[in-house]
């Protein structure tokens, strides 16, 4: 039990009801308005706001608030968090889908719980935990002041939180898929006389390709937008430890409500351009 | 309860499910509706429940028109072909399903609900398992449960799809006599969908045979074996023989015994019992040659091959009683001559 | 460990994955434990049973349960709806249930706290017509809830919803039972471990938000403040030990309650013959 992600539905929607059975029409039509209802509140009208509070004072203004040095530096620590966490999670995530679905050992469950533990902490112990480690009073403090390293209230610590809250992502996605795939073909392929790796490459990944970079968009989606876990560690230094989220909450905090929403709304872009990403995919699993 | 189906016709989109049925079917029988899948015998029976309207033609349960009137009010009995048992509750709970859902007004008190649910559970041989769920049960028994559960209700008409299809063979020979027997025993008008002849055959008291849509023949199960009304009942009911005479097949067909073609055409179908064979004494233009055989139980299957012809079409399967057979002494390659007892002339 | 399959792999692999594991999740996990066994018995009694730590701790779990509460009600009629009809835009509504997953928290946060502060387009209108305030009070906390939880409680449902045997339907209304009766006796049984797992995932995911509450919440001590805010707060003032055993004491909770929820999911499953 852990904070799953959402798992990949077939976008098969429209079933046929035999038609006798159908709820009365006024029961459909108060359902039906309910949902959209409730979607519309809760979902269309934050994702409406993002796009009206960015634009409201003008595209200039937008466009000096994202040229600023600072959303830009903000931007490029976001990119660059993401380049070195999403793909040591995606190497782990397949690592440990081929460890756990092709051979049996003792303390499998466990492992496999274990794995989707980051899903049931909350952000910010996330980020405390880190904090304890490397932080001037934590185990490593002494040690690494004495050695002038900077790990919290630096990049590094906001790397390693990330990779905390992103861990489970793409092991998460793999694992079922690869249960419920079995491995009669990579044997197939083994017996014919392919090496591991060629099996892996050949057999194994065009199977799981779909499903792998569905976690890797979850788990990058996560990694450039993480907030809590990473506003523990950052010490929120402008132009240096400040990620895009972070610079969200800078700029809200000094009542620069345009520089807030326009940095928003990039992460916003973010977050629909990954719905339509893991839509297309889900699209592409359904039809596959 | 009686059966009426009047005029009915149901499409999906362009395809025409069922083309303007008719069909009676008289308090007590046990009728197989029988045909290739898609043929719309499954769409006919939803249709009889309430569970699917018709586009058109009426449903009238012992005179009553029941057209209109909803499924859970029709009072009839369902025994899904995946026995659609209710995997959240217990064998019992299943079977009293349908008592428990009644109005308060007609709802029997719990003692008596629990005292039917026991009764109906010894008639399907399964009360040990009342406190088991769905999952724990084998095929077979999930089907009995089913009936149970169907029977519960008291219903007037007891429909089963494709009651036998998700079973072993062996089960599968079982719950047919068992069924029959039920039927004998409650003499509920029960109408069941299959698409295997031999089932139909076995189980029914009457065969309504589909295609198309369309109702080929309906009748007692030796009636439509022996009278098929049909070119096409003929073919899905047991194994035939066919011969056109309008093409090359005349000059022995007529050595055989089969009379010149009558005017119900010149396509004969022939059993293959009954077709006789014996031992040629003039080999060099005997009509056939033995190919191989295959042993049925009481029955042999002959397959022999007309004389100066390689073509399937040039195949012909006889078959004869064990005895019989071994009195022949035939073996493979023997020249054979034939004669054919009866026939049925298609166009 | 043992391996017993032809594959290759198994050491790198499994060496690999028990490495990265412990360098990046239990090994920072642990420490929080081994740091709170340097306070002493009472020092810990005396942190968590602070009045404003107490307060935290009320006001995180009762607003997750109602969130996720209401959010299971209507993510239900949202799955319901998404599944069973058609209507026009249903692809995407349907895209649309995951934007919460997608959405960064903060962003989120300052979105719904524009949204509902007193001058925002819904706060003003709440205070003006109904005279209730969501900003700055625990409803507020309630609303950004609700706002996360949807897509865990959509996207448990439907699946189960997608598979779920219309003839089982068929059959209970051959039997007699009324539209009503089919819901509530056969479907509704069906679909709820389903429903008791998103319930379960969007409650430990709110007592754990951060982002998407704290812009919203005013974080009034007593009144709005949640247990991951006060966290930071002792951070902030490099109150190490008071953070530690908030943050331990939330962990075992959580833990505590998942371990609950799973064990309630077994019942109703071996209660179902579905295991």
């Amino acid at each position: 039990m852990s904070h799953t992600p959402p798992k990949i539905v077939p976008a098969k929607l429209a079933l046929r009801q035999p038609r006798a059975l159908q709820d009365p029409t006024w029961v459909r039509w108060l359902l039906t308005a309910t949902a959209v209802g409730f979607i519309s509140l809760f979902i269309c009208l934050p994702l409406g706001l993002v796009i009206f509070q960015a634009l409201s004072k003008g595209i200039s203004t937008y466009w000096s608030a994202l040229t600023q040095d600072d959303t830009l530096s903000a931007i490029n620590l976001t990119l660059l968090v993401a380049l070195v966490t999403v793909p040591l999670n995606t190497v782990f995530g397949v690592a440990a889908a081929w460890a756990i679905t092709r051979f049996d050992f003792k303390g499998k469950s466990l492992l496999t719980t274990l794995i989707d533990l980051p899903f049931s902490v909350s952000p910010v112990i996330s980020g405390f935990i880190f904090v304890l480690l490397f932080g001037a009073e934590g185990w490593f403090g002494e040690w690494l002041m004495a050695h002038d390293i900077k790990i919290i209230f630096a990049v590094p610590g906001i790397i390693l939180a990330t990779l905390f809250i992103t861990f489970p992502f793409v092991a998460r996605q793999l694992i079922p898929l690869m249960q419920e795939m079995g491995n009669q073909e990579e044997e197939a392929a083994l017996s014919l006389g392919a090496s591991g790796w060629k099996t892996f490459w050949a057999v194994t990944l065009p199977n799981i390709k779909w499903a792998l970079l569905y976690g890797v968009l979850l788990c990058n989606a996560r990694a450039m937008g993480e907030f809590g876990a990473v506003s523990v560690v950052s010490g929120h230094i402008r132009g240096l430890t400040n990620t895009l989220p972070l610079h969200v909450e800078v700029n809200y905090n000094d009542y620069d409500v345009v520089g807030a929403f326009a940095s928003a709304s990039i992460l916003a872009a973010l977050a629909i351009v990954t719905l339509i990403l893991k839509t297309a995919l889900e699209w592409k699993q359904a039809t596959r | 309860m009686s059966i009426l189906l009047a005029d009915i016709s149901k499409n999906f989109g362009s395809f025409s499910a069922l083309n303007h049925i008719n069909l009676e079917i008289p308090e007590g029988e046990l009728v197989a509706l029988l045909g290739p899948s898609g043929c719309g015998k499954t769409t006919l029976l939803r249709i009889i429940a309430g569970l699917e309207r018709a586009d058109q033609g009426r449903v009238l349960l012992s005179g009553v028109d029941k057209t209109h009137q909803e499924v859970s009010a029709r009072g009839i009995g369902f025994v899904f072909q995946h026995y659609a048992l209710f995997r959240h509750m217990s064998v019992f709970e299943n079977v009293a399903f349908g008592l428990r859902v009644k109005p308060r007004s007609t709802r029997p008190s719990n003692e008596a609900i629990s005292k039917k649910v026991h009764a109906l559970l010894e008639l399907v041989q399964l009360d040990w398992l009342h406190d088991r769920y769905p999952d724990q049960l084998s095929g077979g028994q999930r089907q009995r449960i089913a009936l149970a559960r169907a029977l519960a209700v008291e219903p007037s008409v007891l429909l089963l799809d494709e009651p036998f299809g998700a079973l072993d063979a062996s089960v599968r020979k079982d719950l047919r006599q068992w069924l029959r027997n039920l039927h004998h025993e409650l003499n509920v008008t029960s109408i069941f969908v299959t698409h295997d002849q031999e089932e139909a055959m076995e189980v029914a008291s009457q065969v309504v045979v589909l295609n198309h849509g369309r109702i080929e023949q309906q009748g007692s199960p030796s009636a439509i074996y022996d009278h098929p009304a049909n070119a096409f009942v003929s073919r899905f009911i047991g194994q035939t023989n066919i011969f056109d005479l309008g093409e090359h097949d005349s000059d022995w067909l007529q050595a055989a015994g089969l009379l010149t073609p009558q005017k119900d055409g010149k396509i004969a179908h022939v059993r293959p019992h009954d077709i006789i064979i014996e031992k040629s004494r003039a080999e060099d233009n005997a009509p056939a040659m033995v190919k191989d055989w295959q042993h049925l139980g009481a029955l042999i299957r002959l397959e022999l091959v007309k004389n100066g012809s390689n073509s399937s079409a040039a195949h012909v399967f006889a078959e004869m009683p064990n005895d019989q057979f071994k009195e022949l002494q035939l073996n493979r390659g023997d020249k054979v001559d034939l004669k054919i007892r009866q026939a049925h002339w298609f166009h | 460990m043992s391996r017993t399959s032809i594959m290759p792999g198994f050491r790198p692999t499994i060496s690999f994955t028990l490495l990265y594991l412990s360098l990046v999740v239990l090994i920072p996990l642990s420490t929080l434990v081994f740091k709170s066994f340097q306070l002493s018995w009472e020092d810990y009694l005396n942190i968590i049973t602070n009045k404003r730590v107490l307060s935290s701790f009320r006001v995180s779990f009762i607003t997750a349960l109602v969130a996720a509460g209401i959010a299971s009600f209507f993510g239900f009629i949202v799955a319901w709806v998404l599944v069973r009809y058609a209507f026009i835009g249903k692809r995407f509504f349907h895209a649309l249930i995951d934007f919460p997953f997608a959405l960064p928290t903060a962003v989120a946060g300052i979105v719904l706290a524009t949204i509902f502060q007193p001058s925002g387009f819904l706060g003003k209108f709440l205070m003006q017509t109904f005279g209730i305030q969501v900003a700055f009070k625990p409803l507020g906390i309630v609303m950004a809830l609700i706002f996360i939880s949807i897509p865990f409680i959509v996207r448990t449902v439907e699946p189960v919803l997608l598979e779920f045997e219309s003839s089982m339907e068929e059959a209970g209304a051959s039997l007699g039972a009324t539209r009503w009766q089919v819901f509530t006796k056969i479907i509704f049984p069906n679909v709820f471990p389903a429903l008791l797992t998103g319930f379960a995932l969007a409650f430990a995911r709110g007592v754990g938000e951060y982002g998407s509450v704290i812009f919203i919440a005013g974080n009034i001590p007593y009144i709005s403040e949640i247990v991951p805010l006060l966290i930071v707060t002792k951070l902030e003032q490099f109150d190490i030990e008071g953070a530690t055993a908030i943050a331990l004491t939330m962990l075992v909770i959580s833990f505590l309650l998942l371990l609950l929820i799973n064990v309630l999911q077994y019942w109703v499953r071996k209660r179902s013959g579905q295991l």
